[in-house]
């Protein structure tokens, strides 16, 4: 059975300034299966960028619980690839190590190894700025599994690439999380990535966000992202979600 | 990488060669300056009197050079150029540091810092002196008074211009402050914190000036008041002269560590 690794219970987040009251998140309820890639969809502004924001603990929320069944570490990525131009790419890999004070011989070979896994240890030495936007983002995944977390929150972390290059890391995304056996909690904006590399789909209303609606995403025959997108059932989905978000222009 | 194609050597070359150029053109702009002055002064069409020449401006250093005079007088401002830099750049940084650090901090005293650095501090001078004495630490207070509350508002602002990213990243990991300090916003900042300590040197070197033009015995600023005093304009602009060379070999040891610890 599905072990439930999260449980969020009426959520509120609301920001203050001195004009108004921003309410971000009002009484959002979901749960987080052990193992699964779960992806976000919702509105630009409608509070996902927030909702991280707090389950990584660099923000409280208003009111509502997050009930974690077991000790979580958080693997956080976001849109930019943040890598430090003044770093090589082997020492911004091994930079969330340094920080937790976990630089231990065996966490640096685990770094060492998913650099050869995915086909980056000849550029370890290089500078991030002499690399590729795509690269530079699976080297940002790279470091951010650096330190074997068990939760990945992906903040749109592909949509600034182009598309060629977004869909060959969607592919590599899926292969390291079921791979490495992560949990994945995946924001987008990009219907279609949502379908094709998650398990169950949250659709978020517009600001402030609560849950719209949840798919389940069951696929004839489900292989890989890019295959996915193939798959007779895909325009199902993408027919029903873009429903949900109506979007007007 | 070593082997290019000979069209990118060519394109090196040329380069090289476009630098070089602009280089003997700012020599020969200097050479024809300095040669101009001297013809205008030899056909008497200006007063040597007033506006000196090339060759008084040469003798002139000889003979400061013979009396054992030209260097003392350019070590005493080195010395009080580098003391009071390196003074205000650790007081800059030092502060800029807690303003960074403390947002309250900031919040206070951000109006301060501007107000005081748009006052003009040699109006200051007389106080200086009335307190500190006619010696040369009115010239050092001079200097900082110059020089420190600028460096101080290039520093923050720089820190807190940081990319929002690089913190969001350390955060997530459970950084602490000092550890967002170190890692970001002193490495992500060299470049910037360079410039605020070059733009502190050329206000300390204007400050220490400016302070012994007013109070002291020794040093190139002095050495134009001395002259002025007794009319001597050929020692003026000596003086004038030597200034502007020590600033350049100041610059230049400033470019060169620049360049060969800095750069990425
Ligand atoms: N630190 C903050 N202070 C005030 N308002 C904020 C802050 N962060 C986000 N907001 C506001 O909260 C809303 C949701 O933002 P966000 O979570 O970034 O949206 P999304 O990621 O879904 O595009 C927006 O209206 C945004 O302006
Ligand atoms: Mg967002």
């Amino acid at each position: 059975m599905k072990k439930i690794l999260l449980e969020i219970n009426n959520l509120k987040k609301n920001y203050h300034n001195k004009k108004n009251e921003i309410e971000a998140i009002d009484n959002l309820n979901f749960s987080v299966y052990e193992n699964e890639i779960l992806a976000i969809v919702g509105p630009s502004g409608c509070g996902k960028s927030t909702l991280l924001s707090i389950l990584s603990n660099q923000d409280k929320p208003s009111s509502g619980k997050i009930i974690k069944n077991k000790e979580l570490s958080i693997g956080y990525m976001l849109q930019s690839d943040s890598l430090f131009p003044w770093l090589t790419v082997k020492e911004n890999a091994l930079l969330p190590m340094e920080i937790k004070k976990q630089k231990t011989e065996e966490n640096i070979k685990n770094v060492m190894n998913l650099f050869k896994k995915y086909g980056l240890q000849d550029f370890i030495s290089m500078y991030p700025n002499n690399l590729s936007g795509g690269m530079r983002q699976r080297v940002a995944l790279i470091r951010t599994l650096s330190f074997n977390p068990n939760l990945l929150l992906l903040d749109e972390p592909y949509s600034a690439l182009d598309y060629q290059t977004r869909l060959a890391l969607s592919n590599d995304l899926y292969n390291i999380i079921k791979q490495e056996g992560k949990t994945a909690i995946l924001i987008t904006h990009d219907i279609a990535e949502a379908i094709s590399l998650a398990d169950r789909v949250i659709v978020l209303s517009k600001r402030p966000c609560t849950v719209k609606n949840i798919y389940d995403i069951k696929l004839e025959n489900k292989t890989n992202p890019i295959d996915n997108r193939k798959d007779p059932k895909f325009y199902y989905y993408y027919d029903l979600i873009w429903r949900d978000l109506d979007v007007h222009i | 990488m070593s082997t290019f194609s000979k069209e990118h050597n060519d394109y090196l070359k040329k380069e090289k060669i476009y630098k070089i150029k602009v280089h003997l053109t700012q020599i020969l702009v200097i050479i024809g300056l300095f040669i101009t002055w001297q013809i205008l002064a030899n056909k008497n069409i200006i007063n040597t009197f007033l506006y000196s020449s090339p060759k008084l401006i040469i003798e002139t250093i000889i003979s400061l050079f013979k009396q054992n005079i030209l260097f003392s007088h350019i070590l005493i401002t080195l010395y009080e150029v580098l003391l009071s830099f390196i003074i205000a750049s650790s007081i800059a940084f030092i502060v800029s540091t807690m303003l960074w650090w403390n947002k309250f901090l900031s919040k206070v005293f951000a109006p301060f810092l501007t107000v005081i650095n748009s006052l003009p501090k040699v109006a200051l001078g007389p106080l200086i002196i009335i307190w500190a004495g006619a010696n040369m630490n009115s010239i050092i207070i001079m200097s900082l008074l110059i020089s420190v509350f600028i460096t101080i508002i290039n520093l923050y602002e720089s820190f807190i211009s940081t990319n929002k990213n690089y913190i969001i990243l350390l955060k997530s990991l459970g950084a602490t402050k000092k550890d967002i300090f170190q890692k970001v916003i002193i490495k992500s900042n060299t470049s910037n914190i360079i410039s605020a300590l070059k733009i502190n040197l050329s206000m300390n070197f204007i400050g220490v000036v400016m302070g012994e033009l007013l109070v002291s015995k020794k040093g190139l600023g002095y050495l134009i008041m001395y002259a002025s005093s007794i009319f001597n304009i050929n020692l003026i602009i000596t003086a004038i002269i030597i200034l502007g060379l020590l600033s350049v070999f100041l610059y230049s040891i400033f470019s060169y560590i620049e360049k060969n610890y800095f750069k990425k």
